[in-house]
């Protein structure tokens, strides 16, 4: 892709205040979430005896206050952000690579083997996919790395037909035939010459991967079949909130605002992205 | 084609991918590591064996499987693994009203909010109207029901005391209220953002501005020729609004303590309970095929081209 598309698109995106707003943002909550719990004075399961259930700004060190147990919220909120964010970056990864690879070799092979592997893809897609989730957490026992693998078995499949379509229509494109008649063989045309344009949709569809993906998880820790006690979730931090709510209603607020900025955050950048991206604006 | 035998097509086109589900949910809990009756404390293994063979475990996965196949065919779900007195039948019996009432109602309320403020937001494209709905339904959009729920329970149950939090009594309309404007709200924001944005577009095409030069009215412009082809887009997203109000209803169901479906299906999901999970999952399977299969049928028939045709 010439450089001038992404010199375009990095102006626009620049000028685009809310979006800047939102990726610096994000970059403050990476940042906290990754050392925060490091530099405080407090561990995530870490029981302060003398300061349960107090309020924000009251225990002294509490900055967000506890939870009933005495843990420290804000750092137990950091450290479930944490692993919301690893576990939808990991998963959006494992979407990625499989996606990428999936829709570019069927886009580019065509005739059977596109027909025989996206026929795979759309019988995976009508499938219940929260339910299979549930199942799979039913069987494999809770965890992250369940979550992991039961959010990415099916995340994949919008990037694979998305990159397809790209694949198909770059198929057609002077510079392919070019490769071809150059000499590159098939593996080599589809890693050096698809795949490379095919980065702009799939860094959108990335970034508007990741809010989805913390929101599957939260919601299965949510429902506590995801991320168990005493690692901490956004999802199962929100659930605890809720149970407390009428006395405690801060143990609600603190993860649910946080799960909320992120998501938006995301939400916002990767509709910003894909309006910079998108050469018809220009 | 005819519609039923379009409609026809799209029955049989629903059936491999339900057993599909059925294949796919039995194969997968029979892959599980461990039992239904590992529990903290280990079972002796006469019990286990009398367990394992009162719930025909102990035969190969096939004769299982075709045991199941045929028990479904006959609508029994089997035995639920943890609530020993109940087969899976009834615990479905026992929770789809609830969950179909509970769904339906966000259903239908999601759309009839959404639709018309997304037309309005249209209508009032760049004004304060329009900014004001639109910024509702991104916030709609980033809240997820769990964030939702409680909220609405702390506000109107807990603090303003309207309504009740949770519990449910047949035939008391308010224990219903706030889970369904909980599961309603995010459907509210998508329809009305897929609402305005088809709307906008709509009312750029050329039939339009050639309705208006006929000199007809605005109004007879946006509800005769514009809102037909701009509603399309919406009706398609019915499906996946269904399955959003379905993964919803099992949040809401357990925070409210709604005795429905989606609540079973937790904590089976949690007692690791085999055949409660895939039989809630494949009921879930089941309609949720259904309600895509109505929301194209919707859509084949307020599409002219595919009416005329007669083909989607």
């Amino acid at each position: 892709m010439s450089s001038s598309l992404w010199d375009a698109a990095r102006a626009a995106l620049a000028r685009d205040r809310l979006a800047m707003a939102c990726a610096a943002m994000l970059a403050l909550l990476v940042v906290a979430a990754v050392i925060g719990p490091q530099i405080l004075d407090f561990r995530e399961d870490e029981i302060d005896w003398a300061h349960m259930a107090a309020p924000p700004f009251e225990a002294p060190g509490h900055w967000l206050g506890t939870d009933r147990l005495g843990r420290d919220l804000l750092v137990r909120t950091l450290h479930g952000m944490r692993v919301s964010l690893a576990i939808a970056l990991a998963a959006t990864i494992v979407s990625l690579v499989i996606g990428v690879a999936w829709g570019a070799i069927a886009g580019f092979r065509r005739g059977r083997t596109d027909a025989l592997m996206m026929r795979f893809v759309d019988v995976l897609y009508s499938l219940p996919q929260v339910f299979f989730v549930i199942i799979l957490t039913v069987v494999f026992g809770r965890g992250p790395l369940t979550i992991l693998v039961a959010i990415g078995a099916f995340g994949w499949l919008t990037m694979a037909r998305i990159v397809r379509g790209q694949a198909l229509a770059l198929r057609e494109r002077e510079f392919i035939e070019a490769a071809i008649v150059g000499g590159a063989g098939p593996a080599r045309i589809v890693v050096r010459h698809i795949v490379p344009n095919l980065l702009g949709p799939v860094i959108v569809f990335s970034t508007l991967t990741l809010p989805q993906v913390i929101l599957v998880e939260s919601f299965l820790s949510f429902l506590g079949i995801g991320i168990q006690e005493p690692l901490a979730s956004l999802g199962n931090l929100i659930a605890d909130g809720a149970a407390e709510m009428e006395t405690a209603p801060w143990m609600l607020a603190v993860p649910a605002g946080c799960l909320m900025l992120v998501v938006f955050c995301f939400n916002f950048l990767g509709d910003s992205l894909r309006d910079a991206l998108d050469p018809r604006d220009r | 084609m005819s519609t039923f035998a379009f409609v026809l097509r799209r029955l049989l086109g629903a059936i491999p991918t339900l057993a599909l589900v059925v294949t796919l949910s039995f194969l997968l809990t029979r892959l599980a590591p461990g039992g239904p009756f590992d529990e903290e404390q280990a079972l002796p293994p006469e019990v286990r064996a009398n367990l394992e063979a009162a719930y025909g475990l102990d035969q190969p996965v096939y004769l299982q499987f075709g045991r199941y196949v045929q028990g479904l065919l006959r609508g029994d779900f089997g035995p639920s693994f943890r609530f020993r007195d109940f087969t899976v039948g009834e615990l479905i019996a026992d929770g789809l009203p609830v969950s179909l009432v509970l769904g339906a109602a966000a259903m239908l309320l999601g759309l009839a909010i959404g639709i018309p403020a997304g037309i309005w937001a249209a209508l009032s494209r760049g004004r304060a109207v329009d900014r004001f709905v639109m910024a509702l339904a991104v916030a709609g959009i980033a809240v997820p029901v769990f964030v939702v729920a409680p909220l609405l329970a702390l506000v109107f149950g807990i603090w303003l005391q309207w309504l009740p939090v949770a519990g449910f009594v047949p035939g008391r309309p308010s224990d219903l209220v706030l889970p369904v404007v909980a599961l309603a709200l995010p459907l509210i924001a998508f329809a009305a953002r897929l609402m305005r944005g088809s709307l906008l577009e709509v009312m750029r095409a050329p039939w339009i501005r050639a309705a208006r030069a006929r000199g007809l009215r605005e109004r007879t412009v946006v509800m005769r020729h514009a809102l037909p082809a701009a509603i399309l887009p919406v009706v398609s997203y019915a499906g996946p609004a269904a399955a959003a109000v379905l993964a919803g209803s099992l949040v809401v169901e357990t925070l409210f303590g709604l005795p429905g479906m989606g609540r079973h299906l937790v904590q089976g999901a949690l007692n690791r309970d085999y055949t409660l999970v895939m039989g809630m999952v494949i009921v879930y399977a089941a309609l949720m095929i259904a309600l895509n299969l109505l929301a194209d049928l919707a859509y084949a028939w307020l599409d002219p081209r595919i009416r005329r045709e007669g083909r989607p």
